[in-house]
C-alpha cells in the first residue's frame, strides 16, 4: 500500500466520506441510547394494554394511543415495545460478552503461558464445549435453570467462553516466548503481572474482533431463546418474543412480525459491519 | 498414518466422554433432576416414587457410571411422558431434520460458493461490493425473521408455497432457504479466501502469462486446490445446520428433531432433550474427525504437523 499525499482531491473529500462509512457505529449508538433512555423516548408504557385497539396497523389512533408502528395482540404500542426490547437485547449481549470474554481470555492465557497440565486440561475442556452445538447447550441449560433474563446471561457466558479461550491461547503461545516476556518472568514478575502487563495488551486486538462478532451472535441467541419461550419472560418486551407472537399473525397483522425483526436485523448487521471494521483496523492484511 | 488415525480417534473418544459428562452435570445444576421431569401439580409421593424409579436417589457416582454404561450401549433411556424409548422417538424425527439440513446445505453452498468466487475474481469492482453486502445481510438475518418474511411473501401474499408443515418438495423450499442463508456467508468467505490464496501463487501467474483464459484457469487449475478448505468447512457447517434447525423447525412447524426438542422442554420430557443434545454433539465430533482424516489424506503435511 502506498501513502497518498494529503493534497490530492481524493484526500480533501476524505473526512466526510470517512464519517459516512461509520454509519454502523452510529446506528449502534442509536440503539444504545434508545435502550438507556427507553422510558424517556418511548411514547407509551410498553406494557399498557388497549384491548379495543388490538392489532391496529401502523399510523392508527385508538383511544389515547397513536400507534406509529401499529399495535400488538393486546393493543400495546409496538414502537414503545421495540424501544424497550432493545434493553433486553443489549443488556444480555453486553453482560454475556463481558462475562464469557473475561473468563475465556483468562483461561486461554493461562493455558498458553503455563503450558503442561493446565494447557492439557483447559484446552480439552474447550474442545468439549465447542463440540456441543452452542444453541443446544444453551437450550438444555436454560431448561434446567428456568428461563429468566439473568439465567440467559449466565447460560450464554457458560456456552461461549471457549471461543475466547481458543483465540487467547493461540495468541499467548506466540507471545509467551518473546525475549521481553521471558526476561520479565526471569526477573521475578508474577504470572498475573506477566499476563496482565505483557501478554494481554498484545492480544487484546484479536480478542476485540472476536468480542464484536460474538456480540452480534449473542443478540441473535437472546432473541432465539426468547422466540422459543426460553428467554426473557412476558410481559417484558423482547424482540425474539415479539417475533414469536408475530408468527401467529402473519396473515392479518404483518407489522407485528416485521418491525421487531427489522430492529434485530439492523442491530446485528451494524455490529457485524463494525466487527469487520475493527478487524481491518487491527489487521489490514485481512481486507 | 496409522499413528495419526489412532491419536485422532482417541481424542474424539475423550471429547465424547467429556460431552456426556458435561450434559450429565448440567442437568444436576439445580440439585435434583427429578424436578425437571414432573409436572408442577405432582405430589411429594409422586416425586419420591419417580426419583426412586429413575435411580436419582442413588449416589452421584453410581448414577454417572450407570449413565455412561447406558450410553455405551446407545441406550438413551425412556421418555417419561410418552413411555417410548428416546432412541425410537429420535429415529422417527431424524429423517425430517436431515432433509431440512440437506436442503439448507444446497442453498448455502449453491449461493455461497458462487458468491465467494465473485468476491475473489472481481475484487474492488461494484459487483463484488453488492455481493459482499448481500452476504453480510444474509449473515445478520435471524432465521426466525427470514422465515416469517418468506411465509409472508410466498405463502400469504403470492400463495406459491405452503406456509408450514411437511408434504412434498414445495414444503421444503422455504425452511431450506431460511436455514441456508445463514450458512451461506461461511461458504462465501472461505471460498473467497481459498481462491485469493491460490490466485497469488506462482503457477497461476505462469498459466496466465502463457495465455490460459480466466475461466479455464479457474475450473482446471484453481478449483481443485481451492476445494480442500471448502470441503472441510462444509463438513463442519453441517453440524451448525443441524443446530440451527431447532429454531427454523419451530417457525415452519417442521416435525424434526428441533421441534421435538422444544416440545419436550415444554412437556418436561427431559430425556429427549438430553438425547438430542448428545446426538448433536456426537455428530459434530464425528464430522470434525472425518474432516481431519480426509484432509490428512489429501494433504500429508498435516499428519506430519500433528505427529510433532
Amino acid at each position: 500500500m502506498t501513502a497518498v499525499p494529503a493534497t490530492t482531491p481524493a484526500a480533501r473529500r476524505w473526512p466526510l466520506r470517512k464519517l459516512l462509512r461509520w454509519w454502523p457505529v452510529a446506528l449502534i449508538a442509536v440503539f444504545v441510547v434508545a435502550a438507556i433512555f427507553a422510558p424517556l423516548i418511548a411514547p407509551y408504557d410498553p406494557n399498557s394494554q388497549n384491548l379495543l385497539g388490538r392489532l391496529k396497523p401502523p399510523g392508527t389512533t385508538s383511544r389515547a394511543f397513536h400507534y406509529l408502528l401499529g399495535s400488538d395482540e393486546l393493543g400495546r404500542d409496538l414502537f414503545s415495545r421495540i424501544i424497550f426490547g432493545a434493553r433486553a437485547s443489549l443488556m444480555v449481549a453486553f453482560a454475556s460478552v463481558l462475562l464469557s470474554g473475561t473468563f475465556g481470555v483468562a483461561a486461554g492465557m493461562i493455558a498458553g503461558y503455563k503450558r503442561g497440565v493446565a494447557e492439557l486440561i483447559i484446552m480439552r475442556i474447550v474442545d468439549v464445549f465447542l463440540s456441543i452445538p452452542a444453541i443446544l447447550l444453551a437450550i438444555i441449560t436454560v431448561a434446567v435453570l428456568g428461563p429468566s433474563l439473568v439465567n440467559v446471561i449466565v447460560v450464554l457466558a457458560l456456552t461461549r467462553w471457549p471461543r475466547y479461550a481458543r483465540v487467547a491461547y493461540g495468541q499467548t503461545l506466540a507471545i509467551a516466548n518473546m525475549p521481553y516476556v521471558r526476561l520479565s518472568a526471569l526477573m521475578g514478575a508474577s504470572v498475573f503481572r506477566v499476563l496482565g502487563i505483557h501478554v494481554l495488551p498484545n492480544i487484546i486486538g484479536a480478542i476485540s474482533v472476536v468480542a464484536t462478532l460474538e456480540f452480534g451472535l449473542m443478540v441473535l441467541f437472546e432473541a432465539g431463546l426468547s422466540f422459543l419461550g426460553l428467554g426473557v419472560q412476558p410481559p417484558t418486551a423482547s424482540w425474539g418474543a415479539m417475533l414469536s407472537v408475530g408468527r401467529n399473525y402473519i396473515a392479518n397483522a404483518w407489522w407485528v412480525g416485521v418491525f421487531p425483526g427489522l430492529s434485530l436485523f439492523l442491530l446485528v448487521l451494524s455490529v457485524n459491519l463494525t466487527g469487520d471494521k475493527v478487524r481491518d483496523q487491527i489487521d489490514p492484511r485481512a481486507q | 498414518m496409522l499413528h495419526f488415525l489412532l491419536r485422532r480417534c482417541g481424542q474424539a473418544l475423550v471429547t465424547i466422554l467429556g460431552v456426556a459428562t458435561l450434559v450429565f452435570f448440567v442437568q444436576r445444576l439445580t440439585g435434583d433432576p427429578t424436578y425437571l421431569l414432573v409436572p408442577e401439580t405432582a405430589t411429594k409421593a409422586d416425586i419420591d416414587a419417580l426419583r426412586h424409579a429413575l435411580g436419582f436417589d442413588r449416589p452421584l457416582i453410581v448414577q454417572y457410571l450407570d449413565f455412561l454404561s447406558d450410553l455405551a450401549r446407545f441406550d438413551l433411556g425412556q421418555s417419561v411422558v410418552q413411555r417410548v424409548p428416546v432412541a425410537t422417538i429420535i429415529a422417527s424425527r431424524l429423517p425430517y431434520t436431515l432433509q431440512l439440513a440437506a436442503g439448507a446445505l444446497v442453498v448455502a453452498a449453491g449461493l455461497g460458493i458462487p458468491a465467494g468466487v465473485l468476491l475473489a475474481m472481481f475484487r474492488d469492482r461494484w459487483i463484488a461490493k453488492v455481493c459482499a453486502g448481500f452476504v453480510l445481510a444474509a449473515q445478520s438475518m435471524p432465521t426466525f425473521w427470514s422465515g416469517i418474511l418468506l411465509i409472508m411473501v410466498f405463502a400469504v401474499h403470492l400463495g406459491w408455497l405452503p406456509p408450514s408443515s411437511t408434504g412434498g418438495f414445495s414444503n421444503l423450499v422455504m425452511p431450506s432457504i431460511a436455514l441456508g442463508l445463514l450458512s451461506m456467508a461461511t461458504f462465501a468467505r472461505i471460498t473467497r479466501t481459498a481462491l485469493l490464496d491460490e490466485l497469488s501463487k506462482d503457477y497461476v501467474r505462469t498459466a496466465r502469462s502463457r495465455g490460459v483464459r480466466t475461466m479455464r484457469l479457474l475450473f482446471r487449475h484453481i478449483a481443485r486446490n481451492a476445494s480442500i478448505p471448502v470441503i472441510t468447512v462444509s463438513a463442519l457447517e453441517i453440524s451448525n445446520l443441524l443446530a440451527g434447525a431447532v429454531i427454523v423447525e419451530t417457525v415452519f412447524a417442521w416435525p424434526g428433531l428441533g421441534q421435538v426438542t422444544v416440545q419436550s422442554i415444554l412437556a418436561r420430557d427431559f430425556l429427549i432433550v438430553q438425547g438430542v443434545v448428545l446426538l448433536g454433539s456426537f455428530v459434530t465430533v464425528m464430522l470434525s474427525l472425518t474432516a481431519d482424516i480426509l484432509y490428512s489424506i489429501v494433504d500429508p503435511r498435516i499428519r506430519l504437523d500433528a505427529a510433532q
